[in-house]
C-alpha cells in the first residue's frame, strides 16, 4: 500500500508543550512518509489538536523538532507554515463566515495572487489578468467538490456537510503537501461519512497528496488510515497498521478502561500486559 | 471586468461626478448657504475619516479609537504647511514636511528590508529598530531642509499666487495624510498585536496623547504658530465643495477596489477568523499594519481638509469624545459597508450641525446634546446593524465571476457521491 | 535522507532575536531613565516627594472606587461603561445638592439637639454618602435596563456606543440650567479640614499658618478618604467571595449559558452589578468631591477615564488589579505633575498604560488570553 522507500515528508521527534504546569505533550514522535495516510487517534484531550497546532505553528513548541521536508518548523510563524505546504481542517469548523464560498477558496492564493496592493488599486491590467486566473482557479476547485453552483452562497450559510467540504476545499487550494484534517468526520451520520471517507481517498490520489488525520469514528480511521498513531495523555502508546491497532491492549484501556482492557486481554489470552 | 462590472463604474463615476457639480453650482448660485455649504463640506471630509475607520474596523476587525488621533496629525501638519506659506510666505512646512515623510518612508522601507531576512523577530523589538530610524531620518530631514528651503519658496514664487497656494495646499494634504500613515505604521507595529479590546484602549490613549501634545503645541514641540490651546487661527480656508468631494471620491474608488482584490479579501478573512486566515497562510500582522496604515492615510487626508474649511483649529475638536464620531457613523452605517458610511457621514453632519441647530428653539441650544444620545439610543435600539447593514451601490458591490461550466480538466472528475451532502 | 537531530548551534543574534531583547532593553531603558530621574529629584527634596506620595495616595483610592465599576462591569457584560464616570459626577452632585440644601450632614443633630456633635457628623456624613451610593445605584440600574439589556444580544459595538450616548446625554442633561447647571459649584464638605504636618512627629497644624518647610502635609480628609475606601473594598470582596450573590456574578461573569442554566437569573446578576459598581462610583464621588471642592456637569470625565486606565493597567475584570492599578496611576499623576510636566499627566498616564500593555498584554493581574484553534 505504502511505499516506505518514500522520503520522509513531516518528522517530528521530542516534542513537548507545556501549558503552565499541565505537560499537553510529552516527547511526541511521528515520522510520515511521502503518499502516507497517517491516522492520530487517541481519547478526549489526548493532545492530538495540541499536536496539530503545533505542526501548523499555532502553539510554539516547548522543546523538540519539527521537520518538514528537512526543514525545522518550530518557532515559524503559522502563515509560512502553511506557504512551505503544510494546510489543515478544523475541529469546527473554522470558514470565513460571512464571505462568499468563492472568496473563501480564493484567500487561499493570496500569498502567490501574482499582484500587489498598488496593481488593486489602480487597477492595472495585471490585476485583471491574474484576478481572472486566480478565480477561475478556484472555480475549478469549487468544481471538484461539487460546490461551483454555490460559488455566491455566504459560506455560513451552508449546509453542514458542505461547510466540511469547502473547509476541505480551502485547505486544499492552499496548494499543500501534507493535509491535516481535525475530525472530519465529527458529526456526520453514516451516509456522509462514506462519501467523506471517498472524498479523503479521491483528493490523496488526485493530489498527490499525504494526509494526516485525526478521528473519533473508528470506521472512518480504520477504512482509510494505512498507519495509525495512538495518543493518551499527550504521549504515543501505540503504533502500527490498523489492524495492530486493534489488538492493541493498550489502546483498548486507553479508550475503555482498565476493566474493559482486562476482559479484553482474558478474552484474547494471549499477550500479558502490565500497564 | 465584463461588461457589466464596466457600465457600473462608468454609471457610478458619471453621476458622482454630476452630484459634485450640481452641489458646487447650488453653492455658487447660493441656493446652498455658507453655512450649509460648510456641512456638507464636513460631512464629505467626516466620509473620509470613516471610510478609513471601516476599513480598519469593519472590514479588518481591528477595533481602532486612534482614528482622531491621526485626524488631528493631518490636520495640524497641512494646517502648518499651508500657514507657514500664507503668512510667513516661506516653504519651510512643506520643505521640511516632504523631507520628513520621504526620509522617514525612505527608513522604513530600507529598514523592513533588513529586518525581513530575520525570522521571528517581536513586533516590540522591530518597532524599537524602527524608533531609531525614524529618530536618525527625521533629524536628517530637518539639517538637510534648511539648505533648501530658500530655493524652493523662490521656485513657488514664479508661479502665479493662487496657483501656488493651490499647489501647496494639495501637497499638504498628501503629506498630512502621508505623515500619518507613517505615525501608524510605527505605532501599530506593536499595538497591533493586543487583543481586541486592549487595543481599542492603546488607540485610545494615542488619541489622548496626540491632543495632550497639540494643548501644549507651542511650548513643548515649539511650534509657536500653533498657539497650543489657544487654537490656531489664520489658515487659509481653501478646502472647497470641490476638493473635499473630489478626494471623498478617489477615496471611494480606492477602498472599492482594494476591498475586491485579494489583498482585500486576506484583509477581510483577518476580520472573520484570525486563526483559520494564519492557517491559509495570511501574514496577519501585515494585513493588520496594512490596514492600520490605509486607516490612517485616509483619516490624515480628512484632518488636512478639515483644517482648511473653517481656517481654525483648536485641541478640543480633537477630544477623545469626539473619536466617537467616526465610530458612531460606521455602526450607523453599518460596519463593512461603503456605500453606508458615505451615507452616515453625510446624514451625521447635517443632522447633528444643521438640523438639530435649526429645529431648536432659542434658548434651547444647549440642548443639542441632550437630544443627540437620545437620538443614537433610538437608532441603536432600532438599528442595530445600522441603516444600511451590508447593502452597496452596485459599483461598490462585488461582482461574482460567471460560472463556469465543468469545461476545464479539473471538473471532469468529481466522484458522483461526493455531491450528496446532506 | 535524514539528518543528525541535534540542534543547530544557536548563535548570539539569534539568541537576541528569540529573547526579544532588542523590544525588552528599550523599555527597560525608558523605565531606568525615568526611575533615575525621578530618584534623582526625590533626593533633593524628600520631603516634597513624600508630599507626593500621600497626594498620590488619595488619589489613587478614589481612583480605585471607580475603577472598581469599571472592572465589575466589563468582567460581567464585556462592556466598557463609559458612562461610568458621568455616574461619577452625578454621586458628587447629589452630595453636594443633599449638603448644601438639606443639610443631611447634620441631620442627627437636628433631629437629637444633645447628641455629641462628632457622632453626629460622622453619622451624617455616612448617610451622604449611602445616599450617593444610592442613587447612584439606581441611576446605573436604570440605565443597564432601558439602555444596555435591549442590546444584550446585539453585536458588542452597539453597546459601547450606547454608553457613550449615556455618557453623553448624562453630562448633557446635567449641564442643563434647572438640573446641575453649566457652571462650577464650590462643594460644601460635611466636616472641616484638619491638616497635620509631619517634622520629627506628627504636629497639628493651625489654620492661617505656614507649615514648616521640609514638612510632610497630610489631612484628615486623606484619612477618611483611605479608611471609607479600604472598608468599601473590603465589603465588596466579601460580597464577591463570600456571598450567595457574588459566588453568582463569578458564575455568570465566567460562562452566561451555564449560569443560565443553573438557575441563575442572569440579568438580575448583571443588574446588581451594575449597581454596586455605581454605588462605588457614588461613593468615590463624595471623596472626590471633597477633597478637590469644586463640581461641574463634566467633572466625571477625566477622573473616569483615568480609573479606566487604571482598571485595563491592573487586568479589567480583576479586582486587586484595580486597586494595584489605580494606586499606581495616582502616583504615576502626581509624580508626573510634580516632576515631569502638569499639562503632559494624562499623556503620561496613557504612555504608562501603554508601555505595560506591550509588556503584559492583558494587564498586570489579567488573565492571559489563549488561542484556541
Amino acid at each position: 500500500m505504502t511505499d516506505q522507500n518514500q522520503p520522509l515528508l513531516l518528522e517530528i521527534s521530542a516534542l513537548n508543550k507545556n501549558f503552565g504546569g499541565l505537560r499537553a505533550v510529552k516527547n511526541f514522535e511521528l515520522s510520515i512518509h511521502k503518499g502516507e495516510l497517517v491516522g492520530l487517534i487517541g481519547p478526549n484531550g489526548a493532545g492530538k489538536t495540541t499536536v496539530f497546532n503545533l505542526i501548523t505553528g499555532i502553539y510554539v513548541a516547548s522543546s523538540g523538532t519539527i521537520k518538514f521536508k528537512d526543514q525545522n518548523m518550530v518557532g515559524i510563524p503559522p502563515f509560512e507554515i502553511t506557504r512551505t505546504g503544510i494546510a489543515r481542517t478544523f475541529q469546527n469548523i473554522r470558514l470565513f463566515p460571512n464571505l462568499t464560498v468563492l472568496d473563501n477558496v480564493r484567500i487561499a492564493y493570496h500569498s502567490h495572487a501574482g499582484y500587489n496592493l498598488l496593481d488593486a488599486i489602480v487597477r492595472t491590467p495585471r490585476f485583471f489578468h491574474h484576478e481572472k486566473e486566480l478565480t477561475e482557479r478556484a472555480q475549478d476547485f469549487l468544481g471538484v467538490f461539487n460546490l461551483q453552483d454555490r460559488q455566491g452562497e455566504i459560506a455560513k450559510n451552508l449546509p453542514y456537510g458542505e461547510q466540511r467540504r469547502l473547509e476541505i476545499a480551502r485547505a486544499l487550494a492552499a496548494e499543500p503537501q501534507l493535509l491535516l484534517l481535525d475530525e472530519p468526520a465529527a458529526g456526520m451520520n453514516s451516509k456522509e461519512v462514506v462519501t467523506l471517507m471517498e472524498l479523503i481517498h479521491f483528493i490523496r490520489d488526485r493530489f498527490k497528496l499525504t494526509i494526516l488525520l485525526i478521528e473519533h469514528q473508528m470506521r472512518v480511521v480504520m477504512g482509510v488510515c494505512e498507519w495509525i498513531t495512538v495518543m493518551d495523555f499527550g504521549e504515543v502508546i501505540a503504533r502500527g497498521n490498523p489492524a495492530e491497532i486493534q489488538s492493541d491492549p493498550k489502546v483498548v484501556e486507553a479508550y475503555l478502561g482498565r476493566g474493559a482492557a482486562e476482559l479484553a486481554k482474558k478474552l484474547s489470552e494471549k499477550r500479558s500486559h502490565v500497564a | 471586468m465584463n461588461l457589466k462590472a464596466n457600465r457600473s463604474t462608468i454609471g457610478f463615476i458619471g453621476v458622482s461626478l454630476l452630484i459634485i457639480v450640481f452641489v458646487q453650482v447650488l453653492i455658487s448660485v447660493g441656493v446652498l448657504s455658507a453655512f450649509w455649504a460648510t456641512l456638507i463640506s464636513i460631512g464629505a471630509v467626516m466620509g473620509i475619516v470613516s471610510l478609513g475607520l471601516n476599513l480598519i474596523y469593519g472590514f479588518n476587525g481591528q477595533f481602532s479609537l486612534g482614528q482622531w488621533g491621526f485626524y488631528a496629525i493631518g490636520a495640524y501638519t497641512a494646517a502648518d504647511v499651508t500657514y507657514r506659506w500664507s503668512q510667513e510666505h516661506s516653504a519651510s512646512g512643506l520643505v521640511i514636511v516632504s523631507l520628513v515623510v520621504l526620509l522617514v518612508g525612505g527608513s522604513f522601507l530600507l529598514i523592513r528590508y533588513m529586518l525581513s531576512r530575520i525570522r521571528g523577530l517581536d513586533p516590540l523589538s522591530a518597532f524599537s529598530l524602527y524608533l531609531i530610524g525614524v529618530v536618525i531620518a527625521g533629524f536628517l530631514a530637518v539639517k538637510i531642509g534648511q539648505f533648501i528651503i530658500n530655493p524652493v519658496t523662490a521656485m513657488f514664487n514664479i508661479l502665479p499666487a493662487s496657483l501656488a497656494m493651490q499647489i501647496i495646499f494639495f501637497l499638504a494634504v498628501l503629506l498630512a495624510g502621508a505623515l500619518a500613515a507613517e505615525v501608524s505604521f510605527i505605532f501599530g507595529m506593536p499595538v497591533l498585536t493586543l487583543g481586541s479590546d486592549y487595543f481599542g484602549i492603546a488607540t485610545l490613549g494615542f488619541t489622548i496623547i496626540v491632543k495632550v501634545l497639540l494643548d501644549n503645541s507651542d511650548v513643548l514641540l515649539g511650534f509657536e504658530e500653533m498657539k497650543g490651546a489657544r487654537g490656531m487661527v489664520g489658515i487659509p480656508k481653501l478646502t472647497s465643495w470641490l476638493w473635499v468631494s473630489l478626494f471623498l471620491l478617489a477615496v471611494v474608488i480606492v477602498t472599492r477596489n482594494l476591498l475586491h482584490s485579494s489583498n482585500g479579501r486576506a484583509m477581510i478573512s483577518v476580520r472573520e477568523d484570525e486563526i483559520a486566515a494564519k492557517a491559509m497562510g495570511i501574514d496577519l500582522a501585515q494585513q493588520k499594519t496594512l490596514t492600520f496604515v490605509l486607516g490612517s492615510f485616509f483619516a490624515g487626508l480628512a484632518g488636512a481638509l478639515y483644517a482648511h474649511i473653517n481656517g481654525f483649529l483648536h485641541p478640543n475638536t480633537f477630544n477623545f469624545i469626539k473619536s466617537f464620531d467616526p465610530m458612531i457613523i460606521i455602526v450607523f452605517g453599518g460596519l463593512g459597508s461603503v456605500t453606508g458610511t458615505v451615507m452616515a457621514a453625510f446624514a451625521w453632519a447635517l443632522v447633528l450641525e444643521g438640523v438639530l441647530r435649526l429645529v431648536l428653539p432659542t434658548g434651547f441650544e444647549t440642548w443639542r446634546f441632550v437630544v443627540y444620545p437620545v437620538l443614537l439610543l433610538i437608532m441603536m435600539l432600532l438599528r442595530p446593524k445600522g441603516l444600511f447593514g451590508a447593502f452597496e451601490f452596485p459599483f461598490l458591490r462585488q461582482v461574482l465571476p460567471p460560472l463556469r461550466k465543468s469545461q476545464g480538466s479539473a471538473a471532469t472528475t468529481p466522484k458522483p457521491t461526493i455531491a450528496e451532502g446532506d | 535522507m535524514e539528518k543528525s537531530t541535534t540542534a543547530p548551534p544557536v548563535s548570539f543574534f539569534q539568541r537576541i532575536i528569540r529573547g526579544r531583547w532588542i523590544g525588552k532593553f528599550m523599555l527597560a531603558a525608558i523605565s531606568i531613565l525615568v526611575t533615575v530621574g525621578i530618584a534623582f529629584k526625590a533626593s533633593q527634596s524628600p520631603a516634597l516627594f513624600f508630599q507626593q506620595l500621600i497626594n498620590g495616595l488619595q488619589l489613587g483610592f478614589v481612583y480605585a472606587l471607580i475603577a472598581l465599576g469599571y472592572t465589575m462591569v466589563y468582567g460581567i457584560v464585556r462592556l466598557i461603561n463609559f458612562a461610568h464616570g458621568d455616574v461619577f459626577m452625578v454621586g458628587a452632585f447629589v452630595s453636594y445638592f443633599a449638603i448644601a440644601n438639606f443639610q443631611l450632614h447634620a441631620w442627627p443633630s437636628a433631629v437629637i439637639p444633645e447628641i455629641n456633635p462628632v457622632i453626629s457628623l460622622v453619622i451624617g456624613t455616612i448617610s451622604v454618602i449611602f445616599l450617593a451610593m444610592a442613587t447612584c445605584g439606581f441611576l446605573a440600574v436604570t440605565i443597564e435596563r432601558v439602555a444596555y439589556k435591549p442590546l444584550r444580544d446585539a453585536p458588542r459595538i452597539s453597546a459601547l456606543i450606547t454608553a457613550i450616548g449615556v455618557s453623553f446625554f448624562l453630562e448633557y442633561f446635567g449641564a442643563l440650567p434647572f438640573v446641575f447647571t453649566s457652571n462650577f459649584i464650590t462643594y460644601k464638605r460635611p466636616f472641616e479640614v484638619t491638616t497635620w504636618y509631619i517634622q520629627n512627629g506628627i504636629h497639628h497644624l493651625e489654620a492661617g499658618v505656614e507649615a514648616p518647610t521640609g514638612s510632610v502635609l497630610f489631612s484628615n480628609i486623606l484619612i477618611i478618604i483611605i479608611i471609607i475606601s479600604l472598608l468599601l473594598l473590603a465589603s465588596l470582596q466579601f460580597i464577591v467571595r463570600r456571598t450567595k450573590v457574588g459566588k453568582a456574578m463569578r458564575a455568570v461573569s465566567y460562562d452566561k449559558p451555564t449560569a443560565r442554566l443553573m438557575g441563575i437569573n442572569v440579568d438580575g446578576i448583571i443588574s446588581v452589578t451594575f449597581a454596586i459598581g455605581a454605588a462605588l462610583a457614588g461613593a468615590a464621588g463624595v471623596l472626590y468631591a471633597t477633597a478637590y471642592p469644586q463640581v461641574v456637569f463634566w467633572m466625571g470625565i477625566t477622573p473616569g477615564l483615568k480609573a479606566f486606565v487604571a482598571a485595563v493597567l491592573g487586568g479589567i475584570g480583576s479586582i486587586p488589579g484595580a486597586l494595584v492599578g489605580s494606586l499606581i496611576m495616582g502616583q504615576a499623576e502626581v509624580l508626573s505633575a510634580g516632576y515631569i510636566s502638569t499639562p503632559m499627566r494624562d499623556a503620561i498616564a496613557f504612555t504608562i498604560l501603554i508601555l505595560v500593555l506591550l509588556v503584559r498584554p492583558t494587564g498586570i493581574f489579567g488573565e492571559p488570553e489563549r488561542e484556541k484553534a
